[in-house]
């Protein structure tokens, strides 16, 4: 079982442990026949040229998923996902590594809930923020 | 397409806020579940593994917190032609209420909550925000998503 992570032992300025991603083709038919999002933009290399891309890119779902990857495999199996927010700014290709990585930014209880908020974000091999995002996550004390 | 100077109308921005989809309905599939989490590369037992997730708080399998992407809602309709074709995902911003179990019947609506206009790098573009309400079969809001498409 995974450790559990408590409200009491976060503070913000916190980092959470990286999930690093190396999606590849295949990954994104998988993700298309699992979400249902067959736009061939995320598996056809001739129409995404013709969409003016240079190569397939990664679907923003998929992407969305990394990220909810990175906050639930922190917070532990007694951790709640309030919310989980991203940007789509920048394209991310197969072939390429991506890093999902946050830092707690503040710890706060509310209507009997202790809770932190998170800057989240992918990073491609170039350090580029190509997927900014925030989560809120309940977490449990000791 | 050459690509006019500007679109939208405020009469059309005005038509197009509050516009609905139909309902969708589905069956949330234990085998949908752990192909989306295999598809995802996300090992958490309570995706994967029906022992460890009977013996979670959850009592059974639970849905990744992206998964109701799935459901395939229609977008609302345009109340004009839309002449701009290709499609780009901007952004999602989830709120969660209730976890999706394995069984649950989850009714999807999407409702235009914005429409403007902006000319970027790929000519005038039309950016909608939309938002989807997932409801169980206990008629609760399990999960609310504000989507951000990018038509050019």
């Amino acid at each position: 079982m995974a450790d559990q992570v408590f409200w009491d032992d976060v503070e913000e300025g916190t980092k959470l442990p990286e999930v690093v991603k190396n999606p590849t083709t295949q990954q994104l038919v998988k993700y298309a026949g699992a979400s249902g999002d067959y736009y061939q933009i995320h598996y056809d290399q001739g129409f995404a040229k013709n969409n003016d891309l240079d190569d397939v890119i990664l679907h923003g779902a998929l992407k969305n998923a990394f990220l909810g990857h990175l906050v639930t495999k922190w917070m532990g199996p007694d951790g709640d996902l309030k919310r989980l927010a991203c940007q789509y700014r920048g394209m991310d290709i197969p072939g390429t590594p991506v890093t999902a990585k946050g830092v707690v930014t503040k710890k706060y209880q509310e209507q009997g809930a202790n809770l932190v908020d998170c800057d989240i974000w992918l990073e491609n091999e170039k350090g580029e923020k190509t997927t900014p995002g925030s989560a809120t996550i309940a977490l449990p004390t000791r | 397409m050459t690509t006019p100077a500007s679109f939208l109308t405020e009469e059309m921005i005005k038509q197009a806020i509050g516009q609905k989809s139909a309902p969708t309905t589905i069956d949330i599939e234990k085998g949908a579940i752990i192909k989306f989490a295999q598809a995802i590369e996300d090992d958490n037992p309570v995706y994967n593994d029906e022992k460890a997730a009977r013996e979670s708080r959850y009592g059974g399998l639970i849905a990744p917190p992206t998964f109701l992407r799935s459901v395939g809602v229609d977008r609302p309709t345009y109340p004009f032609d839309m002449p701009f074709t290709r499609l780009l995902d901007g952004g999602s911003d989830w709120e969660y209420f209730h976890p999706v179990r394995a069984g649950d019947w989850i009714t999807a609506i999407s409702e235009i909550a914005d429409i403007n206009e902006r000319t970027g790098r790929m000519g005038l573009m039309i950016i909608t925000s939309i938002v989807v309400t997932y409801s169980n079969q206990f008629d609760q809001v399990a999960a609310r998503q504000t989507s951000t498409s990018i038509r050019y």
